[in-house]
Parts: structure tokens; sequence; C-alpha cells
């Protein structure tokens, strides 16, 4: 695939921020009156959002039904699917 | 709801087949101790917790022990997919082949089908959250014994990572078993 690299820096990066929403989020759900894990979760959530439009913006939807637009043709179902090395 | 996100949680790029390899690692696909086993289990057990903290990080778990399950089916897929017959006939992996070719299916490695015996939901909050604790070590038990069988780098690091996300699941749970007793304490009193 043309920019593979590009698009799998920019994935990693996605991931890495995803990776401490999802480590606050579990964190907070069992304290969630901690500010700080809060505030650090709403800054992570906010730089994720300008990072997935980034990407979906050069490389098709990330997710689907509704939470992502797509351009024509419906890019959901460009290759590559995540199980499979591009 | 669900929705699916199209990447992995951790990447995967296995550039050497492995069918034994992948053999061992199907376990944590379909085994007793394997991803959809967890997920199922967190899954089914979340509609009678009686506290909010205890439903929010049942499906929140259940959720990601699901991205673990991609995780691992893709290992097992890139490590069957370029392996020839002769690989897998060496490998000992000729009586999967024979039933399932290359393809990943919920089983173990030896092709015991998953099963919903490996899962309770007991309707009792205390004694399930006892069962998840003990779930999730032994899930971490067996992502031990798995990096000890690998040898390539590309395979051990996915599975240092899922190693990982078992402790932190632990730790969780641990709060909430927590949170759960003083609930059923506060309750002896009205
Ligand atoms: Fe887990």
């Amino acid at each position: 695939m043309r920019d593979s690299r590009r698009r799998r820096a920019l994935l990693n990066q996605i991931r890495a921020l995803e990776f401490m929403a999802v480590e606050l989020n579990l964190y907070l759900n069992s304290h969630p009156t901690d500010r700080r894990a809060l505030r650090d979760y709403n800054a992570y959530t906010q730089q994720l959002m300008v990072l997935r439009n980034e990407y979906q913006s050069q490389y098709g939807p990330l997710t689907n039904f509704g939470t992502a637009q797509s351009g024509y043709p419906w890019a959901w179902i460009n290759d590559p699917w995540p199980w499979e090395i591009d | 709801m669900w929705i699916y996100e199209k990447k992995l949680q951790y990447p995967v790029r296995i550039k050497n087949p492995n069918p034994r390899m992948a053999s061992y690692i199907l376990s944590q696909f379909g085994g007793p101790d394997g991803e959809l086993a967890a997920s199922l289990r967190y899954l089914s057990q979340r509609y009678h917790m009686p506290i909010s903290e205890a439903k929010a990080m049942l499906t929140d778990i259940g959720t990601e022990e699901l991205a673990h399950l991609e995780i691992v089916g893709t290992m097992v897929y890139q490590l069957m997919g370029g392996a020839s017959i002769e690989e897998i006939k060496e490998a000992g992996a000729g009586v999967y082949f024979s039933n399932h070719d290359r393809a990943v299916y919920p089983s173990t490695g030896t092709g015991v089908p998953f099963t919903a015996a490996y899962i309770m939901s007991k309707g009792d909050y205390i004694a399930d959250l006892h069962e998840d604790l003990a779930a999730e070590q032994k899930a971490r038990a067996t992502y031990e014994h798995l990096i000890k069988l690998a040898d390539d780098p590309d395979v051990i690091e996915p599975l240092r990572f899922l190693r990982a996300r078992e402790i932190v699941h632990y730790q969780r749970f641990g709060e909430i078993l927590e949170k759960l007793y003083e609930y059923k304490n506060s309750k002896k009193y009205f």
C-alpha cells in the first residue's frame, strides 16, 4: 500500500492516546471523584478527536454505524482490515 | 450497542509463520482462560450487579477483552497464514488442519471447541467477582506460559501487552470487590 508507513505511524499515535484513555476510563470506574484522572481523561479524549479526524479524512472511517462520515465510494469496506499486514 | 473500531488495540505484524505457536496461542482465543471466555463472563455477569461502579467495570473490561480476542485471533491468523502443509504436519497441527485448514476457530489448539462451561454467572455478585479475580490470574499465567514457549519478538511483544492488561484488570476488579463488600455490609443495617 502506498503510504502504509505513514498510515501506521498515525494509527500508532491514536493507539497510544486511546490506551491512556482506556486506562483512565477503567480507573475512573472505581475512582469516579478523582479530579486529576478525570481532567487527564478529558484531555486525551480531546486529542483523540483531533487525531481521529486527521486519520479518517485521509484513510477512511475507523468506526461505522453513523459515528464517522465516508467519502465516495463507501470507504468502510477498504483494505487493510486490522488482522491483515499491509 | 457496540461500535467496532477498525484497528487493533496493540499492533500485530508477524513476519514468520509458525503453526506450532499458532496452536499454542489459539487457547487464548477459545480455550478455558481465553479472551472469549473472559468477555462473555463479564458481559453476562454485569446484568445483576447492584452498584454502578461494578456495572461500568464489567461492561468496559468485557469490551476490552473483545479487543484482546481480536489481537489473539490476528496472531493465530498470521502465524498460520503462510505456513506450508509440511510445516503444519511437522508442527503437530495436522489434526487441527483436517477440520479447519488455517482458519481461526474458537477452540484449544488441540481442537476442543469453546464452551460456556468455562464461565459462570452465579447471581451472587461476591461470588462472581471472586471468579473474575481468579480468571484474570489464570489468563496472566497462561500468557506467561506462552511467552516461555515463544522465541519470536513479533510474537512476544503482543503477548507481553496482553499479560500486562490482565494485571490491570485484576487490580480494577479488586477495587470493585471491595466496593461490593461495602455495599453488602451497608445493607445489613436497614
Ligand atoms: Fe482481562
